[in-house]
């Protein structure tokens, strides 16, 4: 076999694809719930304690603080593991998924937190005083003059790091989740080939690069006129 | 429609804004130091002094934006430094106007009216919608309703804010140097306005550097210096033969400008 024959036999072997096509379907799917199960409950978690910090409660503020930059210290992998091998050790199992799950949630959520966190103390402090005046209250503020212009500064770092986290579903692979490199590993281990993972990297492609174009479409979306 | 003058009988009621013994620190800096301040319905009083003099924090704590240290401060009989005072109802009646402007840029221009109409005062959308075009028909506005404020001049955005302000009906409106972020050129437009709602009979507290304004428009000149209110009185006198030396520095000053 010459080098590009090869080559072609390992990583575009048809025949090996064909037949891991299903299971690597199955890990895709698998994939985009896990993803979006963590984008809805990272994002939404990140947001409420970034509007719990709004607040400006001084103690929970810093233990607010405390719990995003643990989270954004460790990596995920680390939790991963922490979670689905050391909590079984105090009684409290959980699959892999869920593992896999909780810890990139916690992840995104501190991360998102400080994006919120930084939009909301970009927009000006004039425009909390303007709407004040008027009689509107802090939450009214906070919630139709603040957030508003606060989130459409947070568009774009809130894609990057929601994809680059999404991504870390990869890491359940670890923990014996079915999502795509996890089946694609598998496909790999029995038709002995490693055609399985090109499969694997199309899969991905085919989930996120959507993601990335949707990111695009929101920012120019909720851009206001200048 | 002209505003009837002052009468003296008008003087004795009760003033629309009454502070009194205002102090305010900033860490090491005192800005006021139990400065009083009262002003009758329909007054136009003038605030001017040197950077720094205290002035604009004196105005802040007027719908309490700045929280004096000590103090009391009455607008319309409310008391608005007393815990038990609902602050959000008190300032509806208390309009405020900014350097800045302050619109919010991500509505347009009768939404920016609107919001508080809606949010503040829970009027249904129509009625919020006509009360809107109302209060910017009368800053000259009515044909840029829809424009979002980044598509709007510096002293049409002003005059937006303002609508912001009076179509709340305020009882006395605040300017906080209200043509200072301004083109010499867009100031005009702005001081047309605010003459209009005098002669409306608008309550007004200005801090400005608008001399020509303050001469031609104002009841009454106080003139700060260092925390505190050093001398006031009608425009007149204040500009013409004023009592205090700072006061004099400070007019001679503005006058070669």
């Amino acid at each position: 076999m010459g080098g590009l024959e090869s080559f072609l036999f390992s990583f575009f072997n048809l025949k090996v694809m064909g037949t891991y096509l299903p299971l690597i379907a199955q890990g895709l799917g698998l994939t985009v719930i896990l993803a979006l199960l963590i984008v809805v409950s990272g994002l939404a978690l990140g947001l409420a304690l970034a509007l719990l910090r709004a607040c400006g409660i001084r103690p929970l503020n810093w233990l607010i603080i405390f719990v995003v930059d643990l989270f954004r210290a460790l990596p995920p992998l680390v939790i991963i593991v922490l979670l689905f091998f050391g909590l079984p050790a105090m009684g409290l199992g959980m699959s892999g998924f869920a593992a896999t799950w909780l810890s990139l949630t916690l992840v995104l959520m501190a991360f998102a937190e400080e994006i919120y966190w930084a939009g909301i103390t970009a927009v000006p402090k004039g425009q909390w005083e303007a709407a004040r005046s008027t009689g509107l209250g802090f939450f009214q503020t906070l919630r139709l003059v603040v957030l508003p212009q606060a989130l459409r500064i947070t568009i774009p770092p809130l894609t990057n790091r929601t994809i680059a986290i999404t991504k870390g579903t990869a890491l359940g692979s670890v923990v014996g989740v079915a999502e795509i490199l996890g089946a694609a590993q598998s496909a790999m281990s029995f038709s002995a080939n490693p055609s399985p993972l090109t499969l694997g990297a199309i899969a991905y492609l085919i989930l996120f690069i959507p993601v990335v174009a949707l990111g695009r479409w929101v920012e120019t979306r909720f851009a206001w006129k200048r | 429609m002209t505003r009837p003058a002052p009468s003296p009988a008008a003087a004795a009621t009760r003033p629309i804004v009454d502070a009194r013994g205002l102090w305010k620190r900033f860490g090491p800096l005192t800005v006021l130091k139990g400065v009083d301040l009262s002003v009758a319905e329909r007054e136009l009083v003038f605030i001017i002094g040197p950077s720094g003099s205290g002035k604009s924090t004196l105005l802040r704590c007027l719908n309490r934006l700045e929280e004096p240290d000590d103090g009391s401060i009455h607008v319309d009989g409310i008391e608005l430094l007393s815990r038990a005072t609902d602050i959000n109802a008190a300032r509806r009646r208390i309009g405020m106007v900014f350097q800045s402007f302050n619109l919010y840029p991500h509505m347009t221009a009768r939404q920016n009216v609107m919001l508080a109409l809606r949010k503040v005062l829970k009027q249904e959308r129509a009625q919020a919608e006509e009360a809107a075009a109302r209060a910017l028909d009368r800053v000259g506005l009515a044909e840029r309703m829809d424009h979002y404020p980044a598509q709007l001049s510096g002293g049409q955005q002003q005059r937006v804010a303002i609508a912001r302000a009076i179509a709340l009906e305020p009882r006395v409106m605040l300017f906080d140097e209200p043509t200072s972020a301004l083109d010499p050129e867009l100031v005009g437009g702005v001081l047309a306005v605010m003459r209009e709602l005098r002669q409306d009979g608008m309550t007004m507290v200005v801090v400005s550097h608008e001399m020509a304004f303050a001469k031609a428009a104002a009841d009454r000149v106080v003139f700060m210096a260092d925390g505190e209110k050093l001398e006031e009185g009608p425009p007149a006198q204040i500009f013409g033969d004023p009592r205090h030396e700072r006061t004099r520095a400070f007019i001679r000053q503005i006058d070669r400008h």
